[in-house]
């Protein structure tokens, strides 16, 4: 990876690990959790697809899942080097990271643009 | 074994000496089992993401496509699963929160805001997050 890039991959890890660390567990309790075993009631199948719909949603939801990919992107490869020593497989490493990342990511914008 | 005539020369490239590392390295020291356990943090919340749009998905498709994504929800593993996945994402959020400090300098009148001021902040941020998502998303308990 250039100098040049660095930084910019850097912003989006830092960015993505401040959003999912805000925002992930709450997400996880109560959408995968609490509504599951009948804790808490979420709102009907109408009120969120509505609710989905909105542009601030679409922004957002897409906003959270870029950038986690991205986190995960930057933060294993880094995990893949130190943690087993794999720094010889720098360059493929980085294109098999990020390039998944970027995938998803236009997946997700697909999904939030044209499908939902 | 045939002795080379100039005992200096040799057929292979120089190396420079590097002390092997062996894969564990990081196992005999617990800050380096945690450092480790962090970064393992990242797929995870790569799950989180990904998992969250399949719900998009979901509804996108229809009443009862999102019925079958809330049933799998309630599967036994599956709910095992993301109990698993709560408690890693915690491990993640709380080590991101206790670290902010050390990624943001932040000075006020050219004095520095102490490190427990913006570990605090961050964690105000997070109730606050959590307290719109809940208002957001909870109808009823």
């Amino acid at each position: 990876m250039g100098r040049v890039k660095e930084p910019i991959l850097w912003a989006l890890f830092s960015g993505g690990g401040m959003v999912a660390a805000l925002v992930l567990p709450a997400l996880v309790f109560l959408l995968w959790i609490a509504a599951p075993l009948g804790w808490v009631t979420l709102p009907s199948y109408g009120e969120l697809v509505e609710l989905v719909r909105h542009p601030i949603s679409r922004l957002s939801i897409f906003a959270l899942a870029s950038l986690s990919f991205y986190h995960w992107a930057h933060r294993f490869r880094y995990t893949l080097y130190d943690g087993l020593q794999l720094y010889h497989l720098n360059e493929l490493i980085a294109v098999l990271t990020y390039g998944s990342a970027t995938l998803l990511t236009l997946a997700a914008g697909f999904l939030l643009v044209a499908v939902v | 074994m045939v002795r080379a005539v100039n005992p200096d020369y040799t057929p292979h490239h120089p190396k420079w000496y590097r002390r092997r590392i062996p894969i564990f390295w990081w196992i005999r020291k617990r800050a380096y089992v945690k450092f480790i356990a962090r970064e393992l943090t990242s797929p995870f919340v790569a799950y989180a993401a990904a998992l969250l749009l399949m719900q998009v998905w979901a509804l996108a498709r229809g009443g009862a496509a999102y019925a079958r994504f809330l049933a799998w929800l309630q599967l036994g593993p599956v709910l095992i699963w993301h109990g698993a996945l709560l408690i890693i994402l915690l491990f993640h959020t709380v080590t991101w929160l206790n670290l902010a400090p050390k990624a943001i300098v932040l000075h006020v009148r050219g004095r520095r805001i102490p490190d427990a001021a913006v570990v605090a902040g961050h964690y105000a941020a997070w109730l606050a997050v959590s307290t719109f998502l809940v208002w957001l998303l909870v109808r009823g308990w």
